[in-house]
């Protein structure tokens, strides 16, 4: 195995893209570490992306936010201004582990790891944010729900490298969060979660939504019906109550030791609705 | 496989050395270090044993790569005490009986000192919260948060003495 730790992105994408065999790329390692020691991957090489300047920081844009690949969960929840615009965002990324793992711990490398059950990645989806990937034939950036495409499989083509994930100028009253449902109180993984975006209208009427759920479908799902159900509405019971029936249509979870089908089911409408809640009042409505 | 040197700062001290690209950090400490005080309870980043810092932010040891240690500042358990002088996590630890078999004690410590580098008044709550990611199997943790509060109280008395000197010198 070989060790590499460039200091551009050009010069990472080319590495990925020209090595021979197995080559992944090292962000926090919080995953990554554990795939090679239980031995369910044996890299050739790896490269290591927190020497590279444009992976390093969160950067306020006139745009939004650009968070570097690199950035660990316990830098996002330094920046004030980020945990002021995004708040649901900032609190999906602290869910992850423990303080030793938020040291490390990406929400890229959340993304790419590709777990129907990571934390940041409805959060992320629901405040529409995108990957900014980098790879032999350029730069593009695509909507982060287009990047995991099944358990542990990306969309990245060879040699493809997300840089950054950026996260748009937070909307007038708009507002965000993010719950999961967990049988201990912290340090475990999500058996359904709930991620949800929504902004007002001058009347307190939702105008815009976007409801997304973890760990009930090989993907995270975004869910449009459910924002449906609710655009129009002042969150009244009847509107709650057609998004948490729309959310349960749209779960394909599995039975695991985790949770079974009908409780997935059952508990992601309980979550959308709740995390509807939060996310109404974050953008000022009463 | 090729070799990778690598210089680093452990507890103050340059240092280098030259590892395996695959080798962790942890094993980088106890095997071609000599610190030994770092433990491997899981490997996973799961019990916080192997708990250091590196350029000041608390890390499983574990999960970072030797190679990653190149021109970064390490700190681990054997630079807490200044000297003979225990740090006053370490005193609290002895008086509350905070440790029974003691494999996750050095853990326990590096964890705590990172707690109260942010926050020397820490209650109850956080102080379980900011230890989440360290296990113990034998205290059942109160007496390990007890001492924790207790070392807080000592650190925040040391803080107000060193402020009072630095206001009469001027």
């Amino acid at each position: 195995m070989r060790y590499e730790a460039p200091t551009t992105t050009r010069e990472a994408v080319s590495l990925m893209a020209k090595a021979k065999g197995k080559a992944f790329v090292l962000a926090g390692g919080t995953d990554l570490l554990v795939r090679m020691k239980s031995g369910v991957i044996e890299p050739d090489l790896i490269v290591d992306i927190k020497r590279i300047e444009a992976t390093q920081s969160i950067k306020q844009t006139a745009g939004g936010f650009r968070i570097g690949a690199a950035v660990s969960g316990a830098a996002m929840a330094k920046s004030a201004a980020l945990c002021k615009a995004w708040p649901g965002v900032v609190e999906a990324a602290n869910l992850i582990g423990s303080d030793q793992i938020q040291g490390r711990c990406t929400i890229a490398g959340n993304l790419c790891n590709a777990s129907p059950a990571a934390d940041s990645v409805p959060a992320m989806v629901a405040a529409g944010a995108k990957a900014v990937v980098v790879g032999p034939k350029g730069r593009r950036t695509v909507a982060v729900e287009k990047i995991a495409t099944a358990p542990g499989k990306t969309s990245l083509a060879k040699g493809e490298i997300v840089e950054a994930i950026t996260l748009p100028k937070r909307p007038a009253k708009t507002g965000d969060a993010y719950l999961r449902f967990i049988p201990r109180s912290e340090m475990d993984i999500a058996v359904v979660s709930a991620g949800v975006c929504l902004t007002l209208n001058a009347k307190g009427e939702i105008s815009k939504a976007r409801v997304v759920l973890g760990a009930v479908a090989a993907t995270v799902v975004l869910v449009p019906q459910a924002a449906k159900a609710i655009i129009g509405s002042r969150l009244d019971d009847d509107a709650l109550a057609e998004l948490a029936a729309a959310c349960g249509k749209a779960c394909k979870p599995i039975n695991d030791m985790r949770g079974t089908i009908e409780f997935r089911t059952d508990v992601a409408g309980v979550l959308a609705r709740r995390a509807a809640k939060i996310a109404y009042q974050r953008a000022g409505g009463k | 496989m090729a070799s990778v040197h690598v210089a680093t700062t452990v507890n103050g001290d340059v240092t280098e050395f030259v590892c395996q690209p695959g080798e962790t950090l942890l094993d980088v400490l106890r095997n071609r270090l000599g610190l030994t005080g770092a433990k491997e309870g899981c490997g996973t980043g799961d019990c916080g044993a192997c708990s250091v810092t590196v350029d000041g932010q608390l890390v499983c040891s574990c999960l970072v790569l030797g190679a990653e240690a190149e021109g970064r500042k390490i700190g681990t358990i054997e630079g807490l005490a200044d000297g003979d002088t225990l740090h006053p996590l370490q005193t609290q630890f002895i008086n509350h009986a905070a440790l029974q078999c003691g494999i996750c004690t050095p853990g326990f410590l590096v964890a705590a000192k990172a707690l109260l580098d942010r926050n020397s008044s820490p209650t109850e709550e956080e102080v379980r919260f900011a230890l989440a990611g360290n296990l113990c199997r034998c205290t059942g943790y109160d007496k390990i948060v007890r001492a924790v509060n207790a070392a807080a109280k000592d650190v925040r008395k040391q803080q107000a003495r060193v402020k009072k000197a630095a206001g009469k010198r001027r």
